[in-house]
Parts: structure tokens; sequence; C-alpha cells
């Protein structure tokens, strides 16, 4: 996956080098912004049973900053934040390659460099009983939860 | 024994007309005789589903996945450009600014309509508050929600975008909208039961020409629909998976 650039970002930003599960790198450039999640939005996406994205709705794209065609194609760890422990995505990823339903809360990555807190539910798409696919809806978490994994997650790596 | 249709309760009022006439167009066009069933709420239409009694129905996101899941409905048609929001509304005069502040003992008016009942709750989130069981008046109608909140008998009420929208502009006027949802991706679609799958393809011929027909754009347009658009097997199953996840409540 592209580097970010520098002159997508906005505002100061540090470097950080993110090493993917499928031993691919990326440079991330973080910023300390937060977006804010706007009242009864819903994220949508879904991937292929590998993870990589097909399908996004507009939240997505305003969200995340990326445009629909920046986005689909891509791994859906395009979003992942340094600060995310990698054991929050073994969790999901355990749980729906048997067949589960996973939630959690993310902080997910912008392409400006800043970020937003999501409660994501994730759940496997079976057809003819084997997986195809996951589909992925996030909604706007309680303030509470996301301090609590604020404290948490610094933690677990 | 001519087969039945019905249409998902939510629909907007203004529109009863439109699909009396689009039931005879339909039943010219196939040669078919379909008798239109309008139910009152969920219960009685959930009711005539349970045991069997229609073929045909303009189903909300929710009621199609049961549908085609447990009573082997298939998708058909959905109109084009449309999408099923919500509206959590508050009396006009409420000081909540914000879902976020929303206590523990805020009072719900909605109705009985599931799939805006799931969405609401979703967009509850942040308040720590949904799916409290009790605080929740159940009304009959989305003009009775309304006045639900008039009278200051509940904090919030659940609406369909459209439903909402079709209040009268005075009731709207004592109304204000705390939030609305952005999910784009759900929508109502039109199904066919196991008696008259087999005319899938044949109805699905006609409605896809019906805007090009002379007559099918008047009736088109007495619905309040721009155009039906093909729903595939695979489109239905993404919704389907979608109501799922919204379905699937995090502790
Ligand atoms: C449907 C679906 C949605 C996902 N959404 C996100 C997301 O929003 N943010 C994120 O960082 N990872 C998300 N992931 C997890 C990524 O696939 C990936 O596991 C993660 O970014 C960490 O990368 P790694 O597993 O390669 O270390 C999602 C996975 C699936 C299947």
């Amino acid at each position: 996956m592209q580097d970010m650039e520098p002159e997508d970002i906005n505002g100061n930003y540090i470097e950080r080098i993110l090493i993917f599960n499928d031993g691919s790198r990326r440079k991330v450039l973080v910023t300390d912004k937060e977006t804010p999640f706007q009242d009864g939005r819903l994220i949508v996406s879904r991937t292929d049973a590998a993870g990589i994205i097909t399908h996004v709705n507009q939240s997505f794209v305003e969200m995340s900053g990326y445009s629909q065609e920046e986005l689909v194609g891509q791994p859906h760890y395009i979003l992942r934040h340094p600060d995310m422990p990698s054991a929050a995505f073994k969790g999901l990823w355990d749980a729906i390659e048997k067949g589960d339903k996973w939630h959690g809360y993310v902080k997910n990555l912008r392409k400006d460099g800043g970020y937003y807190w999501v409660l994501a539910v994730v759940i496997p798409n079976i057809r003819e009983g084997k997986i195809t696919g996951f589909t992925s809806v996030r909604r706007k978490p309680a303030r509470r939860k996301v301090e609590e994994c604020i404290d948490l997650y610094p933690t677990l790596f | 024994m001519p087969y039945r249709m019905t249409v998902s309760p939510d629909f907007t009022p203004d529109h009863i007309g439109g699909w009396y006439i689009f039931n005879t167009w339909l039943q010219k066009s196939l040669q078919l005789p379909i008798h239109l069933e309008l139910y009152d709420n969920f219960n009685q239409q959930r009711k005539a589903i349970g045991d069997d009694q229609i073929d045909l129905i303009y189903a909300n996101p929710y009621d199609a996945s049961v549908l085609v899941r447990e009573k082997g409905f298939v998708p058909v048609a959905r109109p084009s450009q449309t999408s099923d929001e919500a509206i959590i509304a508050v009396n006009q005069t409420s000081n909540v600014e914000y879902i976020e502040s929303l206590g523990m003992d805020t009072v719900i008016a909605l109705t009985e309509d599931p799939d805006v009942n799931l969405i609401c709750d979703i967009m509850l989130e942040p308040a720590e508050m949904h799916n409290s069981g009790k605080n929740r008046l159940v009304m009959g109608s989305y003009p009775l929600v309304a006045k639900a909140l008039i009278n200051n008998r509940a904090d919030i009420g659940f609406f369909l975008v459209e439903a909402y929208q079709s209040l009268s502009q005075l009731t709207k006027q004592n109304l204000s909208v705390l939030a609305r949802s952005q999910i784009n991706v759900m929508h109502h679609t039109l199904l066919v039961g196991p008696q008259l799958k087999q005319h899938r393809d044949l109805l699905s011929q006609h409605l896809l020409t019906m805007k090009s027909n002379y007559k099918g754009a008047g009736v088109m347009e007495s619905m309040g629909f721009d155009e039906w658009e093909n729903m595939p097997d695979e489109a239905m199953e993404f919704m389907i998976d979608l109501v799922d996840t919204l379905n699937y409540q995090p502790e």
C-alpha cells in the first residue's frame, strides 16, 4: 500500500511505520486531530474473504477522507491507526473466520492524518455454507467507552 | 383464488391511491388476478404473512430479511434512488441538543416499524440507553408519535423520514429533528412469495419497463416513485447481512 503523503496531511504530524499481517509495510503520518462522528451516521463497508474492500457507503467516504475509488480494491488496513493494538484485530479475525460476529471500539486513521473513533460490528457473509466476505457497520460510540479504550489500548502493546 | 399483494404499513397515506392504481395496472399487464390488501399495522400484516396469506409484498428491509430467510420469498425490484432513513425528533421547546445528553429516564414514542426502531436504537448508542425496555410508548401511527411529543408525553420520537416529512406543516412546526440517519444502502423491496414465484421474470419484465410505458409512467408517479430497478438475489443477501449487522447488539 502507498505511504501517506505530507501534502495530504492537515496540520503537524509524526511519522510511524506500520507492519501488517501480510508482511507489507506502510509509512503513516499521524496528527492529533479528531473528526467528530455526527449523530445518525452509519459507516458501512464490505470486504471479500481476504479483507479487501469491495463496497463503501457515502458516510465511509466522508469520514475516512478517501474517495470511493481510492478505497475499493484496497485492504481494510488502509484505516489502521498506529495507536490500535494488533491484539484487537487478531480477536476480530479469529472471530469472523470462525463464522462469528465481532464488535469492538476502533480508532481509525483518516487520509489527512486525523482520526475518528467508532463502535464497529463485523459479520461474516455466508453463502451456501461458505464465508464469501464480511460486512461492517460502524456507529457513533458512547464517549465513556472511548475513554476506557484510550486508557486500555496502550497497555496491550 | 386471486394472488394477494400487500404493502409495508409504513408507506405514506398520500400514496394509498397509487397502490390501488398499481394493482390494477399489474393485473392488466400480467393477466393475473391480484387482490390488494392493506393492513393498518405491522401486527396484522405479520399475522397474514405467518398464515401464508401474502404472495407479493412491498416490504421494509427488516421484514424483507425475514421473508427471504424464513418464508421463501425472492426479490423482484426496488424503486430507484431511494433509501430508508430514520429521524429522532423532539418537541420544538425541548432543551435536548445532542443524543449524548439523553438520560436513562428518557421516554420514547415509537411505532412498531421494526426497521425504523432498529436504526433509531443504533442512533441512541452514544447515550448508552438503547434497548432500555421501559419508557417506550408504542403508538399506532407516526402522527400519534408526533402527538405524544407535542403533548410532552414522550421526550423523543422515532420516525421514518418520509413519514416525518408528510406530517402536517403545523405538526412539524412543533417538532425539531435531533438526529437523522445517513445509511444510504437500505431500502424497501418488492418481493414475491412461493405461490407467485413462477411469474417472477414476467413481473420483473413489466416493472423494469414500466416507466417507458405510457400508462405505467403515470402509475409510478401516483406511487411517488421514479422508476423500478432490478433487485438481484445478491443485492438482497447484502441487505440481509446489513440488517443482521444492525441487529447485533454489542452487550
Ligand atoms: C469488514 C471488515 C472491516 C474492517 N474495518 C477495519 C477498520 O475500520 N479499521 C481497521 O483498522 N481495520 C479494520 N479491519 C481489519 C483489517 O482487515 C486489519 O486486520 C487491521 O487493519 C490490522 O491490520 P493487520 O491485521 O494486517 O495487522 C476490518 C476488517 C474487516 C473484515
